[in-house]
């Protein structure tokens, strides 16, 4: 086989991709090896299993990965404004927003979230780690080699391009021969194994570790989401790895799953899909609450309003998430019955939803809000959900989704629901526990100006859609140049190049921080505001992060902490910490797996086989393993602690 | 974590690493149950779908699988029977009771396997319809549990040895004890609702 036979050619686009690619990785090498940090890149990140760098290796790879579907997202603005330049042909349109949705919705926006909940939840519940502190960084190394598979798609055998939701059969050998709907199947089933251990390990984290005298209904909001979205990753990924598993048996040892040959049912593939992919939106919208929830009550100074009401709609949401799924595809005729029982628990879904909104709003009513970043995302974010979800409720009355469905109107809905909740949390939850991560705050004024750059892109940009979708405009269209739809088309690119511009804003802001910032001197970041456990630590937060776990038995403990003067720190009750030891075993045997699926996507048997016994022998050696950590001596202790207060 | 060890009580849920352990592969269990449904309703859908290939009526014999059924259901009492030695901290009995239960499970594999060899003969594969796809990843799906799991006791056989019985030798035959009668269940569902019913019909 000769190199040319599996690189992508012929595309000037994708050339220069090659080239930055090859120059970024020519540059990190360089610079790894001129400042001798190959020892400390090991040694501190790819052997860690502390839950806060694993939570910051998620964000970091989330961000490229904002970066990287942005990019698609840019290059299909373009050419949806200006239809005649020929900037792409109509295979690299679809490879693109094939990409671009899958990228967006598994590769940053889950792996965003959970690198919040890595470093916050654990901080919540007053928990030195997580349950399984091994596990966690076996579930970071198989997102991050799924991703790296997925990625090197568009320059090595080619991108998938069968849409994100991979319809068969379409998606089938038959019609997507070669390697681009592997890399899609291999990518997803990787990264998905990561993301169900993650949910057991959270969950057992939540319900085991929590802090003496924590009940259930004493747990910080966004602990709560994390505990309910953990049940919806274990109840619905392993549907996903089925669908993926068929799917992939169907392409690569010919079995006739989705097939239309053998007797198959294509259709069933939209069922398992969106039995999983429902309840998958739920996964990325939840913990966007619980932050938004966090956020709201602390820059509003007062306990969130209707925290049972809070708790309740959550589990109710995730119960209902389970029963919409097929409201996703009204149109290929389950019948009116069918239909109308998916229409009215959509329609459901809104009832929960409507009282997490009032009880927001009855938070901020008569409070002295205090107007940070993380507020102006989570205050814009109230009104522009509200335009997503409404229109939800529009597309999920099935005899009207006829009109909508597949149009650029369902692509406003999504993104105004995915946007407007999920992005504008991770941004807010970022720069709001920020200090806790880095030590230092994002810049206020510099912070304000990608709010706003994004905020209004974001407007800018999707709300045209809708009237788009209206006025007929099908998704996944390349060719556009119907007069009627072009100035909205062109209006919608402006607002694009927004977001970017804000993106950019956001991203420099973290170099500018990191130079310029003032360091902080206290562990209670936000003028004194915080209300739960992670602020009482100090920053930054110590390996360990609790010399002594406080005794709670309410909501928002740390406000009476603070009137009694309590720490997490009393000098008289430290005693030994046990903590797991760092160990590179996780990253080896995710590099083994991500090499056997790199072997299936070819189809090279013997790659395949190689890496999966790889693998099985980095297990055997995990089962053998008998260490079991380390004590962190008193005297250590109390020297980190009295240097970090300053006693 | 604490550190702290209960002095009473079973060996494995002493520590609170040994609660913990079991607690997260209950959930992981239920993931599985959610897997294996997802796998019946796929079969359940593909019911019938046989294009040119073979009906399951023409293949299915009750023999070869009232046997692989009874191999399989009193391999997991005998593994009750080496959880029970090792709750009276007998690592003679937890092994020798083990052994048997691997050694029915390794009856059970073999019979599985010439059944599909078999079943291959006739004409039935995992390529000639969707109905066989569907059969053969569900049975082998649980079949490949099945390899699974005797791999993973025959390390822990070895571990048990170098080690004795400690919290977390004992947590680990605990854990897998779980995972050997949960395939015992999958299987009683497999044994019902493919061949039995896809004698008759």
């Amino acid at each position: 086989m000769h190199i040319t036979d599996i690189l992508v050619t012929g595309e000037p686009i994708i050339y220069g991709a090659m080239v930055s690619m090859a120059l970024v990785g020519i540059a990190l090498l360089f610079l790894l090896t001129y400042f001798k940090k190959w020892g400390w890149l090991w040694r501190e990140w790819l052997t860690t299993v502390d839950h806060k760098k694993i939570g910051v290796m998620y964000i970091l790879s989330a961000l490229l990965m904002l970066f990287r579907g942005g990019v698609d997202a840019m290059m299909m603005r373009v050419q949806l404004a200006f239809p005649d330049l020929g900037f792409l042909n109509s295979q690299h349109y679809n490879e693109i927003f094939t990409t671009h949705g899958t990228i967006m919705i598994i590769f940053m926006a889950m792996p965003f979230l959970i690198g919040l909940m890595n470093i916050i939840v654990p901080l919540q519940i007053g928990a030195r780690d997580f349950a399984f502190p091994y596990l966690n960084a076996l579930s970071f190394w198989s997102f991050f080699f799924g991703m790296a598979l997925f990625n090197i798609s568009f320059v090595i055998g080619g991108s998938p391009e069968a849409g994100w939701t991979s319809y068969t059969p379409l998606s089938g050998a038959a019609m997507s021969p070669g390697p681009g709907q592997n890399f899609y199947l291999m990518g997803l089933q990787l990264s998905g194994i990561g993301t169900l251990a993650t949910g057991i390990n959270l969950m057992v984290t939540i319900l085991k570790m929590r802090a003496p005298g924590m009940k259930l209904f004493h747990m910080p909001i966004f602990t709560w989401s994390t505990l309910v979205t953990c049940f919806i990753i274990v109840f619905a990924f392993p549907i996903l790895t089925v669908a993926l598993a068929l799917l992939t048996i169907d392409r690569i040892f010919g079995a006739q799953f989705f097939t239309l040959t053998g007797e198959g049912l294509p259709m069933m593939w939209a069922n398992l899909f969106w039995m999983w992919g429902h309840p998958e939106v739920y996964i990325v919208i939840l913990p966007a609450f619980g932050i938004f929830s966090e956020i709201i009550a602390t820059f509003a100074k007062k306990r969130l309003f209707g925290y049972h009401a809070m708790v309740w709609s959550m589990i109710i949401i995730a119960l209902l998430s389970f029963l919409v799924w097929v409201h996703h595809f009204f149109t290929m005729g389950a019948g009116a019955f069918v239909n109308s029982v998916f229409s009215i628990s959509t329609m459901l879904i809104a009832v929960p939803t409507g009282v997490k909104i009032f009880n927001w709003l009855a938070t901020l009513y008569k409070s002295k809000i205090e107007f940070t970043v993380p507020m102006l995302w989570s205050l814009a974010f109230i009104p522009s959900f509200i335009l997503g979800g409404v229109t939800g409720v529009m597309l999920g009355m099935a005899a009207a989704d006829y009109q909508f469905h597949n149009s650029y109107f369902l692509i406003a809905h999504f993104h105004y629901v995915l946007i407007a909740g999920t992005v504008f949390a991770c941004f807010a939850g970022l720069v709001f526990w920020y200090p806790k991560m880095f030590g230092h705050k994002m810049n206020e004024r510099l912070g304000k100006w990608a709010f706003w750059l994004f905020f209004f892109g974001f407007h800018v940009c999707f709300f045209p859609q809708y009237f788009l979708g209206l006025d007929g405009m099908p998704r996944r269209l390349f060719i556009t140049n119907v007069v009627e739809w072009l100035p909205l088309n062109v209006i919608s690119t402006v607002g694009a190049f927004g977001m970017g511009l804000g993106f950019i804003v956001f991203v420099y802001n973290v170099y500018y921080s990191f130079r310029y910032s003032e360091r902080e001197t206290t562990g209670d970041s936000w003028n004194g505001n915080g209300r739960t456990l992670e602020w009482a630590t100090t920053t930054p937060v110590p390996y360990y992060n609790f010399a002594t776990v406080p005794y709670v038995d309410e909501i928002d403990p740390y406000v009476r902490m603070k009137e009694e003067g309590k720490t997490t720190y009393e000098e008289s009750k430290v005693k030994p910490i046990h903590m797991p030891s760092y160990t590179g075993q996780p990253f080896i045997m995710m590099a083994f797996l991500g090499l056997a699926s790199f072997g299936l996507v070819f189809e090279w048997m013997y790659v395949a086989v190689f890496g999966l016994l790889g693998g099985i022998i980095m297990m055997i050696r995990r089962s053998f393993d008998y260490d079991d950590g380390y004590y962190v001596p008193v005297d250590e202790i109390k020297r980190t602690e009295k240097k970090a207060r300053g006693l | 974590m604490a550190a702290e060890e209960l002095k009473t009580g079973p060996l494995e849920y002493r520590t609170q690493e040994g609660q913990m352990g079991i607690m997260g592969f209950w959930i992981f269990l239920g993931a599985e149950v959610v897997l294996f449904s997802t796998l019946f309703a796929t079969y359940a859908v593909l019911f019938g779908r046989t294009a040119d290939a073979p009906l399951p009526s023409e293949l299915f014999e009750p023999g070869i699988v009232l046997v692989m059924t009874f191999l399989l259901l009193t391999s997991s009492f005998t593994c009750g029977l080496a959880i029970h030695e090792m709750r009276r901290g007998s690592v003679k009995g937890l092994t020798i009771w083990m052994a048997i239960t691997l050694a029915l499970g390794l009856g059970f594999l073999g019979f599985e396997i010439f059944e599909f060899v078999h079943y291959a003969h006739e004409g039935a594969t995992i390529q000639s319809s969707a109905f066989w796809s569907s059969f053969f990843i569900l049975a082998g799906t649980h079949g490949l549990h099945v390899t699974l799991g005797i791999g993973w006791a025959i390390l822990l056989l070895i571990q048990i040895k170098q080690r004795g019985l400690t919290n977390v030798t004992s947590r680990k035959f605990f854990i897998i004890s779980l995972y050997w009668h949960f395939l015992d269940v999958i299987w009683i569902f497999i044994f019902t609702s493919v061949y039995l019913i896809g004698m008759v019909i």
